[in-house]
Parts: C-alpha cells; sequence; structure tokens
C-alpha cells in the first residue's frame, strides 16, 4: 500500500521522509515538484500524480504537503483518507500541525508513524489507542494524562442518545463506535464512546427544510466606466436568530484586480485591504440589530483602464451560540453500565461553513 | 569547536550526574574532518550502559534517519541494543533496524535470535512486535524463519498477533514470491478466523498474494458479510473491493432484464422516481413488473448477493470516506439500477470534506453521471461552484454539471454558467465555455441560446475568453451553418484584432469551409491574410493556404491571383509541412496538362461535408474501470490492478459458499441420547467433535470443501460468522433471506402473513452485538422470540422459526423450548423412515448382483441404520419443517454418508442428494457407482430428470443414470449413475436437467470411495507390502483417540473412511491353535483402485498408550497421501 511518505514544506524543501518498505529515493519528490511549478496556486496541485514507476498522492494541510508513495493499486480515497488522519493525530498530539512542531518532535512522529502503518497498512489510527502506545510530548503529557484518567471508566458504558425529529436530517454519518442498525431502526443513537474528544456524527440538513441564514448582506458594489473610482457599500444584518447573537463576523474578499486602493470606512471593527492580492478582509465581532455594521466608501481603479466586468464575492463566517440554525435537539442521553452519575451537558453552537455571497 | 565537542565526549562518557548537553543537530558530527570519526559521540553513548544516553543517543540517530541523512555506519552499534530491557531504546532501535536492515544483512542476523525469543514471549503484545519487526526485515536468508514464524502465530492464541502474522505475509511474499504455495495456505487458515480484527488484514494479505484464487473465500463469505459492520475502517475498505470482485464472478447480473429494455440515458428517469423509497412493498412490485416485462426467465437474485448488498448499505454513513467510496463503488457495480440511487446522497457529502477528497470523488460521480444521470439530478445545485474552490475542482464540478444538464435544467445550469465567465480563473472560464458548447451540442432545444452567448462573449475584453469562444463556436456552427452565416460574418471581423493562434485558425477554417454562406466577405478575409502570411504562426499558415484553395475552387475569379500568391509565399516558407502542404495543393487544384485524375476531384475532397465534432465528456466509458480505484483516476491500469470481471452468463454453483452447522448437529446429538450412535460412522462423530473446539483447524477446513453440505440441514441457514451472538443472528437472517426468496419463487404456496413479519427483522437479528450490549438485548430478543413461537403454533412451522429457535437453543438458555423442538418434528419424521427403508429394500434387490461377494468386516454392517435413519429426519425436521412432513429421503445405510448435490432452495423445490454405495457398478466394472436420490419438495411435477453436458477432466467417464419421466410433487426416485474417476478426485461437473431448469452440480469423491475392497491374507498382505516400499509408502505416527482404542471401533473408522476390506490376522497360521492376542495388534486392509487396479494396503499398528503408526502403501502416491489424511483423521478425532 503506502510505501513511503515526505513531508514538503511551502518552500520545497523535504524535511521528513519515512519508508515502511524498501527505501524510496526522495529524487521521486521531482515528480511532485515539477507539478507544483505547473500549479497556479498550492492547492492547484493535483493529488495523485502518476510517475513511471511509482503514484505520487498528496494532501496539504497546513502549507504542508505530505506526500505519500505507492506502488500499485490502491483506492486514493484510502491513501487520502489516512494522510488526513496522519494530520489530525499530530495535530492532537502537538496541539498544532506545523514544520516546526514536526521537527521538535521528531522522535514521536517517526514512533507515530510506525504505529499507524505496517508493511503500508493501516494499523493503529484511533487517537486512544495511540496515546496508549505512544504518550504525548511533556508540556501537553500532563494535561492529557488527568483528563484520560478521568475517561478511563467510560469504556463500559453505553449511550443511547435519542434525537428529536430525526425526519429532519437529511443525510448522516457517523463515528465507528455507533451502532448504525440501532440508528436505522429506532432512531436512536447507541454507542460506546472512545475516550477523549470525538465527532459522533455529522449531519447534513435536506434543502426540503429550508433553513433561514440567520445573516443577509446588503450591498451595492459599482465601478463607473470612464472613472478611476469605485462606489463600495456593504451592510449586514442578522436574521431570524431567535434573540441570539450573531458573533465573531468576518468578512473577507477578493476584489478585482483593477482595484488600486480601498478607502473605506467601517460603523465597527476593523479592516484591511492588501493592495498586491486584492484581498479585503473586514473583522466586525458582533452584529448589532439596532445599529447595523456597514462598510462604506470609494475604491481607487487603475487609471484609464476598463471597469472590471466581475463583482466580488464575499465569504462570511460567523457563530451565534446556544442556537443549533439546522433545529436539531438533543432529546435525551441515557447512560447504562455505569455506576457513577454523570455530568450531562449540551452547548449549541451555530458556526459557518463555507458561507458565500455573490454580488 | 573540535575542543569543545571533545569535551562533550568527555562529559558524555563520565558524566553521572543529569543528561549531557549535545549539539541538537546530530549532524554537528561533521565537524569532524574525518569521516572515520563520524558519529563517535554516538556510538559511544551507545556502547554505555545507561538507558538514557542510549535513548538520547537513539533519539538523535532517528532524527537523522527522519531527515533522510545516511546513518548506516552506526548499524553495529544499535545492533547490539537490540536486546535492550528499556522498551523505550528498544522502540527506537526496531525502527532503525527496519530502516537498514537491509543494507547489512550481515550484521542484521545478529539480532534474529532477539525476535526468536520474542515471538515465544508470554505476552501477546511482545510476541505481535517481535514478528513485525522479524517480518520487516528484509533479509532472503531469514526467509525460511519468517515463514515458520508466520505459521505459528497463524494459529496463536491472541487474535492480534494473529493480525500481525496475516500483516507479516504480503512482507514475506515481496521478499520471496517463491514461497506463495505455502503464503496461501496460510492466507486460507487465517481467512477462516472469525475475529473482526484478523479479517481486514488477511483479506489485504489475500489480494496482494493471490487475488485470483477466489474459491478461498467461497466459505468465508458469508462470514465476512457479516462480520463486516464491525472490521476497523481499513478492512472494510479492502474487503469491500474484494467481494466486489468476487461478487462479480458468482452472481448474475440483476440488471440483466433491464439492459435489454435499456435505451440509454432515456430510461433514467423512471428509475429515479423510486430510488428514494426504499419500501420493500414497491420493491416487490417492481420486481412482479420487471418479470411480467421480460420475456426471458425471470431473475432472482441470490441470497447472497442480496446479503452482501444489505450488509454493506449501512457503512454509507461512515465517517471515512474511503469507506463511503467502497460501498458507493460496489452498489454501482453490483446493485440492481433501483437501488443505485442512495449512494448519491453520500457521495454527495463527501464532498463538503477536504479537498483532495473532493477531487477523487467528483472524479467517480463524474463517471457515474454519465450512465445514471438521474442518480444526481436532485443533487445539482452541490455541485455549483465556489469561487474560493481549487481551479481542479471547479473543472471536475463543471464536468458534472454539464453531464446532469438535460432539458429541464438547463436554463437554472446556464444561469450558474453566466456567473462563471465572470470569474477571475481564466482556466476555469476557458473550461465553462468549453462546458457551455458540450451542452449545447447535447441539447439542441438550448442550442441558439448558447450560441448567441458565445458570441456575446467575442466581444469580451479578454483575449483568451474570445479564443475559447471562437473554438467552441466552430465546432456548434459545424452542426447547421446555414442559419448562421451572420455569426460567420462576425467571426470574420474579428481576423483583425484576435491574436490567438487557435482561434484565428478556426475562424479561417470556418471561412473556408462555409465560404459559399458568406460570398463576399470570404476573397476579402483572403486578402488580408495574404497580406499578413509572412507573421504568422504554423497552424493559422496552414489554415489559410486551406482557405485559399477552397476559394479557388469556389470562386476562381476572384481569388485567383491571391491562391497563386499565397501558394508562392508557402513555397519558400522555412516550415516543410507548409511547404509540401503548398505543392501538394498546387497540384490537386491548378489544372496543368500533366494534372493527373485527381483534380477532377478536388473540390469534392475540399469540400465534403464534414461530420460535426462529438462533443464527449472524458469520462465516458471510465467505469470498465472499478471505481474509486486509482486505475479508475488515471484512466489508465496501475500496477496490481485486478480487472473488474463480467457478469457471468450462468451464476455457478451457489452451494459452494454452504457451510456446515455444527451446532445444529451437537444438539440433536445430545438430545437423542441413543447410545449406538456413538458407533454409527466416524464422519458424523468427527462432526460432533468439531463442534466443541472454538475454531476450525486448518485441516477440517479443507474436509468441508468436499464434503460440504453434509447434514441435512436447511444450507441457507447454516451460514456462521463471527462471535456466537452474531452467528445466532445472521443465522436467523439467512434463513429469512432464503424464505423471502422462496416467496418469490413460489408466491402462491407461501402465506402472505409469513412475508410482513419476517421483513422487519433482519435489521436487528443480523445485528451483532457485543458482549458489553447482551444484556440489554436479551429481553428484546427474548420478546420477539415469543411472537415468533405464537406464530409458529398457528401456522405450519415456518423456516425462519425453526432457524431462530436454533440461535435460541445455542445460547442454552431456553430448555424448554429446545425439547419441545425435539418433540414436534421427529415423530412424522420417524414414519417416513420406516415407509422409505421397505422401499430402499426393494431397490437394493434389483441391484443384487451375482459376481461380486463383498467381504465387509462385520462392524461395518450397520446395525444402528434405523435409528440413525431416523436421526437424519430428525435434522431435516428440524430446518426443513414444510417438507419434513413429506416423505423424506434418507441414505440407505447410515454408513454411507450422504452428499448434497442440489439444495431445495437452488433446485426450486426440488433437492437432489447423492452417496457413494460401494456396489460395483454393474455395466462398467471400472467405475464408482453413485446412488442418487431425488426429492421433489415443490407442488408441482418435475419432468424428465436426466443428465446434460457433462464437463470432465480428461480421461474420466460418466454412465448417465435412465431419465426419469416424471416425479410427482412430494414423492421421492432413486437412480444409479457411474463414474470413473480416473483414481482421482476430480469433480464431474454435469448439469441437472428437468422439464423447466437446468442446474449445474458436481460430485467430488472422498478419496476412500475410489477403491473396492480385496481380500487377502496375511502373507499375500506382506508379500505384497514388501514390493511397495520407499516412494509408495507412507507413515505416520498418531495417538488415537480415546473412544477408538479398540479392534472394532479401529475396524470401523478404517473401514467408514475407505471402501477397504480387513485382512483377516492370523491367517497363515489357520491350522494352529490361535495364538494369545497380542498385546498391541496390528490391524491391515487391503483394496484396489475402481480404475487401475492398483492395491492399497492400510496397516494400523497400535503401540503404548493409545500411540499408533499408520502405514498406506498404495502405487498411486496421490491417493495415498490423501488416504493418509483421512484415515488419520478418522482415528485421531
Amino acid at each position: 500500500m503506502i510505501h513511503s511518505l515526505f513531508l514538503i514544506n511551502a518552500s520545497g524543501d523535504i524535511f521528513l521522509e519515512k519508508h515502511w518498505k524498501s527505501v524510496v529515493s526522495r529524487s521521486v519528490c521531482d515528480y511532485f515538484f515539477e507539478a507544483q511549478e505547473r500549479a497556479s496556486e498550492p492547492e492547484n496541485v493535483p493529488p495523485v500524480i502518476p510517475t513511471p514507476h511509482h503514484y505520487l498522492i498528496s494532501v496539504l494541510r497546513h502549507r504542508i504537503y505530505f506526500v505519500a508513495v505507492i506502488q500499485s493499486e490502491v483506492p486514493p480515497l484510502f491513501v487520502i483518507e489516512f494522510l488526513h488522519r496522519v494530520v489530525d493525530t499530530f495535530q492532537d498530539y502537538f496541539g498544532v500541525c506545523t514544520e516546526a512542531a514536526i521537527k521538535d518532535n521528531v522522535v514521536v512522529v517517526y514512533e507515530l508513524l510506525e504505529e499507524m502503518l505496517d508493511n503500508g497498512f493501516p494499523l493503529a489510527t484511533e487517537s486512544n489507542i495511540l496515546k496508549e502506545l505512544i504518550k504525548p510530548p511533556t508540556i501537553l503529557r500532563t494535561m492529557v494524562n488527568t483528563i484520560t484518567g478521568l475517561l478511563m471508566l467510560l469504556p463500559l458504558r453505553h449511550s443511547p442518545l435519542r434525537t428529536r425529529n430525526p425526519r429532519l436530517l437529511d443525510d448522516v454519518s457517523f463515528h465507528p463506535c455507533v451502532r448504525f442498525k440501532r440508528w436505522e431502526a429506532e432512531r436512536i443513537l447507541s454507542f460506546i464512546p472512545p475516550d477523549g474528544n470525538f465527532r459522533l456524527l455529522s449531519y447534513h440538513v435536506s434543502s426540503q427544510n429550508l433553513v433561514a441564514i440567520p445573516v443577509y448582506v446588503k450591498h451595492n458594489i459599482t465601478f463607473r466606466e470612464g472613472s478611476s473610482q469605485g462606489r463600495f457599500d456593504l451592510t449586514l444584518g442578522p436574521k431570524q436568530t431567535m434573540g441570539k447573537v450573531v458573533e465573531s463576523v468576518l468578512v473577507s474578499s477578493q476584489l478585482p484586480r483593477g482595484v488600486l486602493n480601498a478607502n473605506l470606512n467601517p460603523s465597527q471593527g476593523t479592516y484591511t485591504f492588501d493592495p498586491v492580492t486584492k484581498l479585503l478582509s473586514w473583522d466586525v465581532g458582533k452584529i448589532n440589530p439596532q445599529k447595523l455594521p456597514s462598510l462604506k466608501g470609494t475604491m481607487s481603479l487603475q487609471a484609464g483602464a476598463s471597469k472590471p466586468d466581475e463583482n466580488p464575492t464575499f465569504n462570511i463566517q460567523f457563530k451565534i451560540q446556544q442556537m443549533a440554525i439546522s433545529g436539531l435537539k438533543v432529546n435525551r442521553l441515557d447512560m447504562y453500565g455505569e455506576k457513577y452519575k454523570p455530568f450531562k451537558g449540551i452547548k449549541y453552537m451555530t458556526k459557518a461553513g463555507k458561507f458565500q455571497v455573490r454580488t | 569547536m573540535s575542543t569543545s565537542s571533545a569535551f562533550n565526549d568527555e562529559k558524555g562518557g563520565s558524566s553521572s550526574v543529569g543528561e549531557p548537553e549535545y549539539g541538537h543537530d546530530p549532524a554537528s558530527g561533521g565537524i569532524f574532518s574525518s569521516d572515520y570519526k563520524r558519529h563517535d559521540d554516538l556510538k559511544e553513548m551507545l556502547d554505555s550502559n545507561k538507558d538514557s544516553l542510549k535513548l538520547e543517543a537513539m533519539k538523535r540517530i532517528v532524527a537523522m534517519i527522519a531527515r533522510g541523512k545516511n546513518a548506516s555506519d552506526l548499524f553495529p552499534a544499535v545492533v547490539k541494543n537490540v536486546a535492550c530491557k528499556n522498551i523505550e531504546v528498544k522502540k527506537l532501535v526496531y525502527v532503525y533496524l527496519v530502516r537498514y536492515a537491509e543494507e547489512q544483512q550481515d550484521l542484521a542476523l545478529l539480532s534474529i535470535s532477539t525476535f526468536q525469543r520474542g515471538l515465544k514471549d508470554p505476552n501477546q503484545l511482545i510476541r505481535a512486535s517481535a514478528l513485525r519487526v522479524l517480518s520487516s526485515i528484509r533479509v532472503t536468508i531469514i526467509v525460511p524463519i519468517m515463514m515458520l514464524a508466520i505459521k505459528e502465530a497463524a494459529s496463536d492464541m491472541s487474535p492480534y498477533v494473529r493480525k500481525t502474522a496475516a500483516h507479516a505475509i504480503p512482507k514475506l511474499y515481496s521478499l520471496d514470491p517463491e514461497q506463495k504455495d505455502q503464503l496461501i495456505e496460510v492466507i486460507e487458515k487465517l481467512l477462516a478466523d472469525k475475529t473482526t480484527l484478523v479479517a481486514g488484514s488477511v483479506v489485504m494479505a489475500f489480494e496482494e498474494v493471490c487475488p485470483e484464487r477466489i474459491d478461498l473465500i467461497h466459505k468465508n463469505y458469508r462470514k465476512l458479510c457479516n462480520l463486516l459492520i464491525d472490521v476497523e475502517e481499513w478492512g472494510q475498505v479492502v474487503i469491500i473491493n474484494m467481494l466486489t470482485r468476487y461478487a462479480r464472478t458468482q452472481f448474475l447480473n440483476p440488471n440483466i432484464n433491464e439492459s435489454l429494455l435499456e435505451e440509454g440515458g432515456g430510461g433514467d428517469k423512471k428509475f429515479y422516481a423510486s430510488d428514494e423509497d426504499e419500501d420493500e412493498d414497491e420493491e416487490k412490485d417492481k420486481k412482479a413488473e420487471a418479470v411480467t416485462m421480460a420475456k426471458r426467465k425471470p431473475y432472482v437474485m441470490d441470497p447472497d448477493h442480496r446479503l452482501l448488498l444489505r450488509n454493506t448499505k449501512p457503512l454509507l454513513q461512515s465517517r471515512n470516506a474511503a469507506v463511503v467510496m467502497a460501498v458507493a463503488q460496489l452498489y454501482f457495480h453490483l446493485a440492481p439500477k433501483a437501488e443505485v440511487g442512495v449512494i448519491a446522497k453520500a457521495l454527495v457529502r463527501l464532498l463538503r470534506s477536504h479537498s483532495e477528497v473532493q477531487y477523487v470523488v467528483l472524479q467517480n460521480v463524474a463517471t457515474m453521471t454519465i450512465k445514471r444521470r438521474g442518480m444526481f439530478e436532485p443533487y445539482l445545485k452541490s455541485f455549483y461552484i465556489r469561487s474560493t474552490d481549487p481551479t481542479q475542482i471547479k473543472i471536475l464540478k463543471l464536468e458534472v454539471l454539464t453531464n446532469l444538464a438535460n432539458e429541464t435544467n438547463i436554463s437554472t445550469i446556464l444561469r450558474e454558467f453566466q456567473t462563471y465567465i465572470k470569474s477571475m480563473d481564466k482556466d476555469f472560464v476557458a473550461a465553462t465555455i468549453q462546458a457551455i458548447g458540450r451542452c449545447a451540442t447535447n441539447i439542441g432545444e438550448v442550442r441558439d441560446t448558447c450560441l448567441n452567448g458565445l458570441v456575446q462573449l467575442l466581444s469580451n475584453r479578454d483575449e483568451l475568453v474570445v479564443a475559447e469562444s471562437v473554438v467552441v463556436i466552430k465546432k456548434l456552427l459545424q452542426m447547421q451553418p446555414e442559419k448562421h452565416s451572420d455569426i460567420i460574418k462576425h467571426m470574420a471581423k474579428l481576423t483583425d484584432n484576435i491574436q490567438v493562434p487557435m482561434a484565428r485558425a478556426s475562424i479561417l477554417w470556418l471561412i473556408g469551409e462555409y465560404c459559399e454562406h458568406v460570398p463576399k466577405i470570404a476573397p476579402d478575409v483572403l486578402r488580408k491574410m495574404a497580406k499578413s502570411f509572412t507573421n504568422e504562426e504554423d497552424i493559422v499558415k496552414l489554415q489559410i493556404i486551406n482557405l485559399a484553395a477552397k476559394l479557388y475552387l469556389t470562386n476562381s475569379k476572384q481569388t485567383k491571383l491571391l491562391t497563386q500568391y499565397v501558394l508562392n509565399l508557402a513555397k519558400y516558407d522555412q516550415n516543410y509541412d507548409i511547404r509540401d502542404r503548398a505543392r501538394f495543393i498546387r497540384q490537386l487544384i491548378v489544372p496543368t496538362e500533366k494534372s493527373g485524375a485527381l483534380s477532377k476531384y478536388a473540390k469534392k475532397l475540399f469540400l465534403a461535408l464534414k461530420p460535426a465534432p462529438v462533443l464527449e465528456s472524458p469520462f465516458k466509458d471510465r467505469d470498465h474501470f472499478q471505481l474509486g480505484s486509482l486505475s479508475h483516476l488515471l484512466n489508465a491500469k496501475a500496477g496490481g490492478y485486478q480487472e473488474l470481471p463480467d457478469w457471468p452468463e450462468a451464476a455457478p454453483d451457489p452451494s459452494v459458499r454452504n457451510v456446515e452447522v455444527f451446532a445444529l448437529l451437537e444438539r440433536v446429538t445430545t438430545l437423542t441420547s441413543v447410545p449406538e450412535w456413538t458407533k454409527c460412522s466416524s464422519r458424523e462423530k468427527r462432526k460432533e467433535k468439531k463442534v466443541e473446539k472454538p475454531f476450525y483447524s486448518d485441516s477440517e477446513g479443507e474436509s468441508g470443501a468436499t464434503e460440504s453440505a453434509d447434514s441435512e440441514s436447511d444450507s441457507a441457514s447454516g451460514s456462521e460468522s463471527g462471535s456466537e451472538d452474531s452467528r445466532s443472528g445472521s443465522e436467523s437472517d439467512e434463513s429469512k433471506e432464503a424464505s423471502e426468496s422462496e416467496e418469490e419463487e413460489e408466491e402462491d404456496l407461501k402465506t402472505k402473513k409469513n412475508k410482513e413479519k419476517p421483513l422487519k427483522k433482519p435489521v436487528q437479528e443480523s445485528e451483532s452485538e457485543q458482549s458489553s450490549e447482551e444484556e440489554v438485548r436479551k429481553p428484546e430478543r427474548k420478546s420477539k422470540q415469543s411472537k415468533s413461537d405464537s406464530e409458529s403454533e398457528s401456522e405450519s412451522e415456518s423456516e425462519s422459526e425453526s432457524s431462530e429457535s436454533e440461535s435460541e437453543d445455542s445460547e442454552d438458555s431456553e430448555p424448554e423450548l429446545k425439547k419441545k423442538k425435539k418433540g414436534a418434528p421427529s415423530k412424522p419424521a420417524f414414519k417416513a423412515t420406516k415407509k422409505d427403508n421397505k422401499k430402499e429394500k426393494k431397490e437394493m434387490s434389483l441391484l443384487d448382483l451375482d459376481d461380486f461377494e463383498p467381504a465387509p468386516s462385520p462392524q461395518v454392517t450397520p446395525v444402528n441404520s434405523f435409528l440413525s435413519n431416523s436421526l437424519v429426519t430428525d435434522l431435516e425436521g428440524l430446518s426443513l419443517s414444510d417438507s419434513a412432513l413429506m416423505p423424506a429421503t434418507i441414505a440407505p445405510s447410515s454408513a454411507l454418508k450422504s452428499y448434497e448435490l442440489l439444495h431445495r432452495i437452488t433446485g426450486e423445490g426440488l433437492s437432489v442428494e447423492y452417496c457413494f454405495s460401494r456396489q460395483p457398478f454393474i455395466t462398467d466394472a471400472n467405475m464408482v457407482a453413485v446412488q442418487v436420490h431425488f426429492t421433489n419438495n415443490s407442488t408441482s411435477d418435475t419432468k424428465s430428470l436426466h443428465m446434460e453436458d457433462v464437463k470432465l477432466q480428461s480421461g474420466m467417464r460418466v454412465k448417465e443414470f435412465p431419465e426419469i419421466e416424471l416425479l410427482p410433487a412430494g414423492e421421492t426416485a432413486t437412480a444409479v449413475m457411474g463414474i470413473d474417476f480416473c483414481d482421482s478426485t476430480q469433480t464431474a461437473n454435469f448439469q441437472l436437467c428437468t422439464h423447466t431448469r437446468k442446474f449445474f452440480v458436481s460430485i467430488q469423491p472422498p478419496v476412500g470411495e475410489l477403491m473396492r475392497p480385496f481380500f487377502m491374507t496375511e502373507n499375500e498382505f506382506k508379500k505384497e507390502q514388501g514390493q511397495l516400499m520407499g516412494m509408495n509408502e507412507i507413515t505416520e505416527k498418531l495417538i488415537l483417540d480415546v473412544k477408538c482404542r479398540n479392534e472394532h471401533a479401529i475396524v470401523q473408522k478404517v473401514t467408514t473412511a475407505a471402501n477397504l476390506s480387513r485382512v483377516p490376522c492370523g491367517s497363515d497360521k489357520e491350522c494352529s491353535t490361535p495364538p494369545p492376542p497380542p498385546k498391541y495388534p496390528v490391524y491391515r486392509f487391503a483394496g484396489r483402485t475402481v480404475t487401475s487396479s492398483s492395491l492399497v494396503l492400510v496397516t494400523v499398528a497400535t503401540k503404548d498408550q493409545g500411540a499408533a503408526q499408520l502405514t498406506v502403501n498404495c502405487e498411486k502416491m496421490v491417493i495415498g497421501t490423501m488416504l493418509v489424511k483421512d484415515i488419520l483423521l478418522a482415528l485421531t478425532q
């Protein structure tokens, strides 16, 4: 399966290599560098690159390429999913997954990689099993130890979780600890939780249950032909948030290439505009329904150039505490096989994923 | 600098307090001028007796390895620490060893003994890690050691060690492919393992070592299906992919009827409409519909095929994208069309994952959308493109959107495309224009709209956009040029501005091709081009020559001079292609005296009607690669790719997947408590033993293959799997499946009440529970049980009920129920037996033979035939509740074992068994007589039962049984056929035909049936034995089973296992007084093989404390070897 792994940083240095079978020369990465050169953006490097004798399958996370070398047929998703699991594990162990963190903990990294694959086939990829085999580095170690100590009793328990209105959920995917059949039959989530944090389920709300997007955007962005000035006017407002505050709002946008600079005035928060990358970013903070945040002003355009034919797209991030915009509610949580009385709590939060507004 | 490091060295060597400070960079070793001294500090640390120093050194060495620095010169120093007590150090030494052992083979051998010791450690983790490292050391010399270690670990108590053994198999295989055969044996053994931990790893080994040995999967198929949900994620992927291939070889195409009716993409609509609804009723309706529609024989899905589909479906909800993709491809390749729809939602979900995941999923979705567009139509919006998507994702999404476009959604899609054209990502814009072109060609209604849109783009400021539009418009115009002369005119004007060569070439070609539509403009364009000819790119020049030629042919008046001028320019061009073209065209179009016959046809040549290009998806036909595979992604076969086979024309024998139900037999034996039972037949006894063992050993698995459906129990209900608990679940599940499929076949026969209940249950019953949950689940199950019990009382015992009660029994919790079960069905069975026995006797007399005097030892003669027969029917009563009331077929004598030839379910009511009657075959002495029993369990008569299409290995012959004209419903019949097996255990394959159906069946003889008894004296025996020494003699030592240490038992065991007669002992001393029986008697048996009359001599010499020695002398070594194995088994179990 997976022959070797190379970690490559943004400047194209191979800073870690690991082989599970015979050693593959790092010159194989040259094919990767070629592909990297051809790609206009870092994320446009094809995830699968065929070379005369090998196949390179890579993922890009935290500005590090994780390049796996494959020699024969294997489902590409198998490798990709595994590489992401490696990154998640590093993050779990070192808090961050950066070149510096990996270099500082190279021995632990090596031990982890040794345990995660045997002869290129995944062996132990669950964080709780790995943590039994290899201790996280010292700073985190003490913390994790106390936490695992607390949770040690948990593997015995078995908790069905009832969700209200399961019809709402259009599509769900589960952590392997969930019993699929019980869910199918009774719409009860029955599971034995592993140690530590884990994602029990992810769901998707079908488009039939129209979920109101809690933020609206009013915009007026115009470029006049012949003039070197453009007008910029953006206002945000909350929508159906049941009295909850929309917070941590961040608006970002790639402005057209013709824009030289922007002279804007935010009613709240701060904004930055990078004249090189043309990236506009406005940190709004909370949205106050009484006083809607707005960003107004002018953009200076290249003199003489004709007006840009595209209008910018806005990416909007936000959070709403104590509310699940999908309407999902956890009905109850029962625990079996444990004598002690657990503390149960649930925290709802809505967070924007990839939310884009076209203008 | 060197002084400071020397200081460090000193300190490292002598310091006793705290850890010394070392330069963090291990490359700092480089400060020494000579290589000789490199890493001296590390060596010293490794030699010290302080674990902390060793650990520090190892950490630095591992850091070097990680950075790709060479640390091989440290090998001797590191390998010394392989036996280090400190686990941390040891781990790192292992890391080092695995990395460098290949380069330093001789030194690496020093470490082997440590691992060999580790293999025997009481701690399973140490055993596993020893095997892991040992098998990772790629040193050829240790191949035999690895082989031994793997074999041993494969039967380790700990499943974790067995898993490691499975991992080690491909390692050894890549090191030495010669070991394949031995490794396959290990794989076969591990495949039979019932723990989820092992399943994934062994299937991975199977895929790497022997993916072609699909036959190894048969017996494990149902188990794998049932274990699947509890296997770890990575194993799931491997198993699902393998099972996809397996299913393609074993089952029939579920869409066989639809594929006849299919008319390309048009048929998709109907199928989509129902894919959300998983209602069983509806499904049934649809099936019925399909049946009536198709005039061919109705398709009935193999229950095993259904099992696979049902057990993989929940995994669509796995969090692991690879698992979801694996299930999706399984459904795409194996499921009936109406059920494939379920995968769409799951795949769309993966689009919210990392971009690499999206990349792979979109490629697969693109392929799927070509075949099954309707499936993804409801998710159209999920493929809309975000401005932040990477370009490669955008282009794939465009591909999918284009494939999804049809008359109803095209306006939405075009509106979406319009916004994409404004994007700043120019590659993406170009791809969008191409996509619009494809939509326009595929959907006639929007062709004009698209064309107009593209023409508007011609005035775009971005030249690339314009160029791409020109190229696409050119393709579109080729479809209806006459309608669009104004567009051609418009494009002609563009030649003034547009510089992209491809676009210019396209415009020129268009004008030339359709010069008759733009008669005024065309010459003017040529004039301009002639002016700029020398500055054009090559492709443009070629098109100028083309344009000139075409104009000359249509409008020579105006363009003659221009053409001459262009051709002259071209004649002196730097590019020889252009020069050639000019010369060629001149000859062709300009009439001279010498010009050949071709010039007459010049116009036809140049202005022939050219077919419009077909704009096709690059993903068309990519589905001949297994979806989700690397080969599919690259659209090229990757190394090690296993082709997805085509569906077979006719399904291979499904009974190969049957597995014996040992639990069932055990229960009966304990219940009946017939003392004779123990004597009955060695084979049955063997089975009785087996149940007590938790795992089936290797040899048993093998014999199971030949014995196959030995018991009378419903084979469909007999699959076993995983833990005991999950087995009980799956058993009932299976039987329901069986009953379901039966309902489809004989719908009028079965009650409808029965139908609804079993349908709901399997979901819960088959769920394999972990023991921790057991307590919670039990009450539930019980209540369900009682429900089904009451149901059974009102109706005749249904199948699901009977097998469910078995699963209940196996938990040994309801003794009452057990008794009840036993009482009910056995009574009628008894009657049936009696009746049958009479019949049998009559038939036997017909076969009465005078030329043969069998010399059976008295022990063989079954004293207990009646009782054991009733047992056989008992078994039947338990599993085949309905048919138990009918006269059942049984073996004529308990000593003869019956084998199943055709199961009742697969035979659609007709069940056939066979046994080796051990009588000589009348017509041909070289044939083995095979007695075949037919039972018609269905409600209709079966007519003209006969054999057809006999497929044999070379040399084999078959004397077919006479045709049976009529087998009325519920009746049985017996026939005798002769097979000349050529003294080998090869199978005889043939078709069993009725007036309506044909069944593929096969007969494979146990080796013991390939011989007939031969009478000889002890002296003769010894003489013959003396001539069959050396290679012809096989000797095995054994310990006799406690129960068979007396003469009676031994003789009986041997004669049951093989058709031999006993050589009377001491017969040479007839006259003298019989000597006292020896302390350790020797038993001799003799026979001759049926075909070649080779002698087979068997000697069992007993020794102290049940020890014995078995000797077989036979000219045919293969027969000898197999016979030893069989007799050994009979005597030891």
